[in-house]
């Protein structure tokens, strides 16, 4: 029994800085969320404020269906690892993980075999006696990990635990708290900038901006179905290509007129959807996966054809980005390695419309 | 020890006419350079330290007239006095206590300032540091004014509120409070200045790892602040004990040393010896005696910095 609930969370710094601007939020026993967004967003506020290191401004906060808004993180059953591990340095590693049970006056057999369990799921029983200095990050990652882990808490907390990391260590760590959740599967709070890690881990994200949630919900309907232009940004790499256009009735169907006279059909079983915005300029959403190059047997139907000219060419081993510009718009197409693209001469692309998205520019919502 | 090596190996091969001599080999070593930069403070450390030493312990063996060598005369001498007894217990009771004092209030400060918000921290840090930087011999005086049982501001004070008036200087325990009052009242702000250093190098996040650990206020103290702040406490004590133990200023201020030769210390108590009553060499045995005090502490103290930065960091 460890759902935590926001309600209507707001947090205002000294000064009248709103980082969080009254957020709701429901996470469910053993679910792993992650809080993403860019720099600067809240996440991190949001996160404390969860552990109580951070008083709220306004709203409630509740762990396991009790109303934590006063207590104090001790008495929280939470625990939190941070972006800079903050291990104790003085303590030998076994300490570390001891430390939290040792308060909670446990006694020696269990602290024992309770830090042991850790150590084993976490494969650091070599290190106990060491202390953090003679550890790599990678190790004291493990080691910050295993103090939360022997706790268990109602709560875990993860502050952007992966960002010291160089890139290959990251993917492995990744790996080993996807794992290390499903063994111990105690509800999750993760925060990270980076939306691969927030798809990979999450069984739902949380995207953030600018103190408010933009969408929740999990990584693949943020990927198809982003609710807003931030979203539809944010997730997938490279970004979604906007590209402005008009909406325009032709005959039984609908076409987006794209600048430079391309126009685009748009699949039928959108033109329910998208007839109330006949005549508008819209924005059109495209992720760069969805705009290839022209295969021939190609049976998939809403495939629209036009040309254009790359201005630079990047080889990525698996696949090659194209980018090329469109009245300003900066266009990013994925085409395969073994099609022939150089700089400046033009080929034909393939966009697969069935993937299109329509953002209105006045609310920035996904039509 | 590798740039020993490379510094050696490779420099002579480009020098020209193929082999360098043996003298161009030492003067590029590393240990020579390093030598030869530290030779200034070398050179102060000889002519202001260790050559009165030396000559502090050859005076120590003088007759009083200072003309023939008496051995450890002068030290016989001394151990069979009961007034030097009492110097060297009352020194130990002096810095001991003061010491323990200055690093408890210290302590006490740094906590209280470290939780001002930075505005207001500065004004107060800058106030809180005035008795250390006002010269002790004038603060002293001022304070002994304000000792004077009868015209001073203290006993003026505890008779307003009707408390007991206090024979501060005339009664050898009040005096030997009165001393480290001010000792403590004078060497805090040290203490304050260390411990706000180490204490904002604390990572802020250690607390709150403590914190989300279940740790009290109480707690974190013992488990993370000072631990993490041991180093700097015992440097901080021992370099204050060094220079308490031989403190001479306040007592020779306050008390010079009385009633009946009660409050002297080792430094006061060798001035008093060696100067005033004109026994440089008895004076010289006396200050020598801190040396292996000292020297003890020292060791002890530094072995524990050296092992727990093997340990942390
Ligand atoms: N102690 C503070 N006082 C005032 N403003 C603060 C404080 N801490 C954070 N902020 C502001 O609150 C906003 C949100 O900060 P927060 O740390 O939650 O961002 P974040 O989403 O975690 O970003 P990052 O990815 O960079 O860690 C920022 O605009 C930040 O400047
Ligand atoms: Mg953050």
């Amino acid at each position: 029994m460890a759902q935590v609930t926001l309600r209507k969370i707001v947090k205002e710094y000294e000064g009248g800085v709103q980082a969080v601007k009254g957020i709701d939020l429901d996470i469910a026993d053993h679910e792993f969320v992650v809080l993403v967004g860019p720099s600067g967003c809240g996440k991190s506020t949001t996160l404390r404020m969860i552990a109580g290191l951070e008083e709220i401004t306004s709203g409630d906060i509740a762990i396991g269906g009790a109303l934590v808004n006063d207590i104090p993180p001790r008495d929280r059953d939470i625990a939190m690892v941070f972006q800079n591990y903050a291990l104790y340095p003085h303590m030998t590693v076994y300490d570390n993980m001891a430390f939290g049970l040792m308060l909670r006056k446990f006694d020696k057999g269990e602290i024992r075999r309770r830090v042991e369990n850790a150590a084993r799921i976490l494969d650091i029983g070599m290190l106990l006696d060491r202390k953090p200095k003679a550890l790599s990050g990678g190790q004291r990652q493990r080691v910050a990990m295993g103090r939360a882990i022997v706790r268990d808490p109602k709560v875990f907390l993860f502050d952007e635990p992966l960002s010291n990391l160089d890139a290959k260590l990251r993917v492995q760590m990744r790996t080993e708290i996807k794992k290390v959740h499903q063994t111990v599967k105690t509800t999750t709070v993760y925060v990270t900038h980076d939306q691969i890690e927030a798809m990979t881990l999450a069984d739902r994200v949380v995207v953030m901006n600018h103190g408010v949630i933009e969408q929740v919900g999990p990584p693949q309907e943020l990927y198809h179905h982003p609710a807003t232009k931030f979203v539809a940004g944010f997730i997938g790499s490279p970004a979604m290509n906007f590209i402005p256009v008009r909406l325009e009735q032709g005959g039984a169907a609908l076409n987006l007129e794209l600048p430079g006279g391309i126009v685009l059909p748009v699949p039928a079983d959108r033109t329910r959807r998208y007839t109330p915005h006949i005549g508008r300029e819209l924005l059109f959403g495209l992720r760069p996966e969805h705009l290839t190059e022209v295969r021939p047997n190609d049976h998939r139907e809403n495939m629209a054809v036009f040309e254009a000219v790359p201005e630079v060419v990047e080889p990525m081993g698996m696949e090659t980005l194209l980018h090329f510009w469109m009245e300003g718009a900066e266009i990013c197409a994925r085409i395969d390695p073994a099609t022939p693209a150089e700089p400046g001469r033009g080929l034909p692309l393939a966009a697969d419309m069935n993937q299109m998205h329509l953002i209105d520019p006045k609310t920035d919502r996904v039509l | 020890m590798a740039a020993d090596g490379t510094l050696a190996a490779g420099a002579p091969r480009t020098a020209g006419h193929g082999r360098a001599t043996t003298l161009e080999r030492f003067a590029r070593r590393r240990s020579t350079i390093a030598f030869m930069m530290t030779l200034p403070l070398i050179l102060v450390v000889a002519g202001l330290v260790a050559y009165p030493a030396g000559y502090g312990m050859y005076l120590s063996t003088l007759n009083r007239r200072m003309t023939e060598n008496i051995g450890f005369g002068n030290f016989e001498i001394l151990f069979d006095s009961d007034t030097f007894w009492n110097v060297a217990w009352q020194s130990c009771i002096f810095a001991i206590t003061a010491v323990v004092l200055k690093a408890l209030i210290g302590f006490w400060l740094a906590h209280m300032l470290h939780d001002i918000p930075a505005k207001g921290q500065r004004k107060w840090r800058g106030m809180l540091l005035i008795p250390w930087v006002i010269p002790p011999a004038l603060s002293t005086l001022g304070w002994w004014w304000m000792f004077d049982p009868s015209y001073g501001s203290i006993n003026w004070l505890f008779s307003v509120v009707g408390g007991p008036q206090i024979p501060w200087l005339g009664e050898p325990w009040w005096a030997r409070a009165s001393i480290i009052i001010v000792n403590v009242w004078y060497g805090a702000p040290f203490f304050m200045i260390m411990y706000l250093a180490a204490l904002k190098s604390v990572p802020d996040q250690l607390y709150e790892a403590a914190a989300i650990d279940g740790a009290t206020g109480l707690q974190r103290l013992r488990y993370v602040t000072l631990p993490m702040m041991a180093n700097i406490i015992s440097i901080t004590v021992l370099f204050s004990l060094i220079v308490t133990f031989a403190n001479y200023d306040i007592v020779r201020v306050l008390t010079n040393g009385g009633p009946r030769d009660l409050t002297h210390v080792f430094a006061s108590y060798a001035f008093q010896v060696g100067i005033l009553s004109g026994n440089i060499p008895r004076g010289a045995a006396v200050s020598l005696f801190m040396f292996p005090i000292l020297a003890i502490c020292a060791f002890f103290v530094l072995r524990g910095v050296t092992r727990r930065n093997k340990e942390q960091m």
